[in-house]
């Protein structure tokens, strides 16, 4: 370590101003304050409370994504091999027809495709997920760093959190290049054109992911895409798995919940063994995740609270109704919990403190609001079984109006109560 | 019956949003969303226009203009088409409606008159208004439904600039690029949120 800080020491001249990489100081400050605690101190009296800043945040984010990832890459090589055990079985293909670079790697290390053995599974899984982790952190970088260098503000840790929440969204098999396209968007259009960190009004991640699902919907969206696979013999074009929330809202579903329940136990749906976003099926994880945040207060329990009791109240109310044509109304609220984003979205996306609403009444609110628009889109709305990642859009949209009345109906109260 | 009106107060509200999904009014949308309070005032000012020129309009369409309209004057006039005659009969109408309307609240509500002061005579040359009546004939609305439409849809451009202009209010002291500070930015700000509003795409009551 002593000599990292020595070879900083010694470079530092070069990025000060006035030195010959001037341009790339916001490089050289992150990559520093990254490995190193700075050493400024706030100078004259201050209020700090507690060291908590924007790195301990983000940094805590990440270790609560922690289990969402393990079990991103656990699941996606557990439906992988599934889906070669059951293309073989069915003697479409055998197993020594699976290639590609993936398929070389397992074999590499000698695992095969077994769906029992769980390290083969996470290995594999593992490769779909690196990839798309690291284009995006790649890609994104790319921007911020570009963004920070041009525009002399520093690079911090939030675009860590991004880069890790926006390929947990994704499904397993999106093409590398929409990766790199889709948290460009994110990145420039969401976050670094309203000023950088902290000053975007959506959450860059949702805004990425969003906008893959209006301009690619045909690698983000329908039965085929949610299933990563190796490279297999031209006869299979792509193996068919939909989502639980897909099957369910399918119009040609005559079996209303039984579509799912017959072939899914709740237990599995909660642990998060079924096809999906990558990072999206384990609610076990997204809970575990929940528990840290807000244990260290990072996450708001609030806006999570009232985004499940939303969802819970809107569902239970949906299956009152129960239309006889549409099955996603019979879905039962214990069931909207368990499928699709819904758990990952209210404990990561919906909580991102830069685009939720400010005020504690304002955030019950925003978080109804988003709980009661993701089980109405995804009852009602037939062009989307998924509905949480549009209802954290809305809500960001509404969030700061939700906090202008909320300060509002404080100005008057006071206004009032001096008066009297 | 109720259902037609829930499906077109949800719809005009939400999915067929005139100022997010049809991007009409959008030069007073753009110009007038600096923040919330004339926001609102002008969202006010709109529900108000919307909710009556709409209904008169399609009183002026069924019982004048529509192919055969007239015959309440005399039968000879079942094959009389004054179709043509919509677009400027429909923003004479509202020019009227509004200028009978200023006239109205100045002599008899002056403090509303004093709130809603310029935003009431300008929001006779906004597009929202015109396209509301224009989409009705379109959608061959009954009365009782473009009563429901003219406020509805009204209703969903108030809430869409109340919307922006919290979006706006925040990002004020924002450091934005240069070349997007003041109509750039929010354009794209617009944009984001028209996506944000798909979420409703579609959904049929």
């Amino acid at each position: 370590m002593k000599f990292l800080r020595k070879f900083f020491d010694s470079i530092h001249p070069q990025f000060v101003e006035g030195g010959k990489l001037e341009r790339f100081y916001p490089l050289y400050e992150a990559i520093d304050t990254f490995l190193f605690t700075p050493s400024d101190k706030t100078k004259g009296p201050t209020h700090v409370r507690d060291g908590m800043d924007l790195k301990r945040v983000m940094i805590m984010v990440v270790v609560a994504l922690t289990p969402c990832i393990l079990m991103a890459m656990y699941n996606t090589g557990l439906q992988a091999n599934l889906a070669i055990e059951s293309l073989v079985s069915s003697e479409s293909i055998s197993a020594e027809d699976v290639a590609g670079w993936r398929a070389d790697c397992v074999r590499a290390l000698g695992l095969g495709f077994s769906p029992n053995n769980p390290i083969a599974c996470f290995v594999h899984g593992a490769l779909f997920f690196l990839p798309v982790f690291l284009v995006t952190q790649i890609a994104g970088g790319f921007w911020e760093v570009l963004f920070a260098s041009i525009r002399k503000h520093d690079i911090n840790e939030g675009f860590l959190v991004t880069g890790m929440l926006f390929p947990l969204t994704l499904p397993p098999s999106i093409p590398l290049w929409q990766v790199a396209l889709g948290i460009s968007f994110g990145v420039v259009i969401g976050k670094e054109v309203f000023g950088g960190t902290g000053k975007n009004f959506l959450n860059p991640a949702l805004t990425a992911r969003a906008f893959l699902y209006f301009a690619y919907p045909g690698q983000m969206s329908g039965d085929k895409v949610w299933v990563g696979l190796p490279s297999l013999p031209s006869h299979i074009d792509g193996f068919s798995a939909a989502t639980p929330l897909g099957e369910v809202a399918n119009p040609a579903n005559t079996l209303g919940m039984e579509a799912v329940t017959n072939h899914l136990s709740w237990n599995d749906a909660f642990l998060g063994f079924m096809p999906g976003s990558m990072g999206e099926t384990s609610t076990l994880a997204c809970l575990l995740g929940a528990i840290i945040l807000i244990a260290t207060g990072i996450g708001s329990w609030r806006i999570m609270l009232s985004v499940l009791l939303g969802a819970l109240l809107s569902a239970k109310g949906f299956n009152m109704i129960n239309s006889a044509t549409t099955p996603m109304f019979a879905m039962p609220p214990e069931w909207h919990i368990v499928l699709g984003g819904l758990a990952f979205g209210l404990v990561f996306m919906a909580t991102d403190p830069v685009s939720a609403a400010m005020t504690q009444k304002g955030q019950w609110v925003y978080g109804l609001l988003i709980g009661v628009l993701t089980t109405l889109v995804r009852v009602i709305n037939p062009g989307y079984p998924e509905g949480i990642m549009l209802a954290i859009l809305l809500g960001n949209v509404f969030a700061p109006t939700i906090d202008y009345w909320v300060v509002q109906a404080n100005i008057n109260r006071r206004l009032k109560r001096s008066a009297a | 019956m109720v259902q037609e009106h829930l499906s077109i107060l949800f719809s005009s509200v939400f999915s067929e949003n005139l100022a997010l999904s049809f991007f009409l009014g959008m030069c007073t949308f753009l110009a007038l969303s600096k923040n919330v309070k004339t926001a609102m005032m002008l969202g006010v000012a709109v529900i108000v226009v919307q909710g009556i020129t709409v209904p008169v309009n399609n009183l002026i369409f069924t019982y004048f203009l529509k192919k055969g309209a007239l015959v309440w004057i005399s039968p000879s006039f079942a094959d009389t088409n004054l179709e043509f005659l919509g677009l400027i009969s429909y923003i004479g109408t509202i020019a009227a409606m509004v200028q009978i309307l200023e006239l109205f609240l100045d002599r008899y509500v002056p403090a509303l008159y004093n709130t809603l002061g310029i935003f009431l005579p300008l929001i006779t040359v906004n597009c929202a208004i015109l396209g509301g009546s224009l989409l009705m004939v379109e959608k061959q609305m009954t009365f009782a439904h473009s009563l429901n439409y003219g406020f509805s849809s009204g209703l969903g451009w108030a809430v869409a600039i109340t919307a922006l202009a919290g979006v706006r209010e925040k990002l004020k002291y924002n450091d934005i690029p240069a070349g997007l500070r003041g109509l750039g930015i929010t354009f794209i700000t617009v944009g984001l949120m028209a996506m944000a509003f798909l979420a409703f795409a579609g959904i049929k009551l």
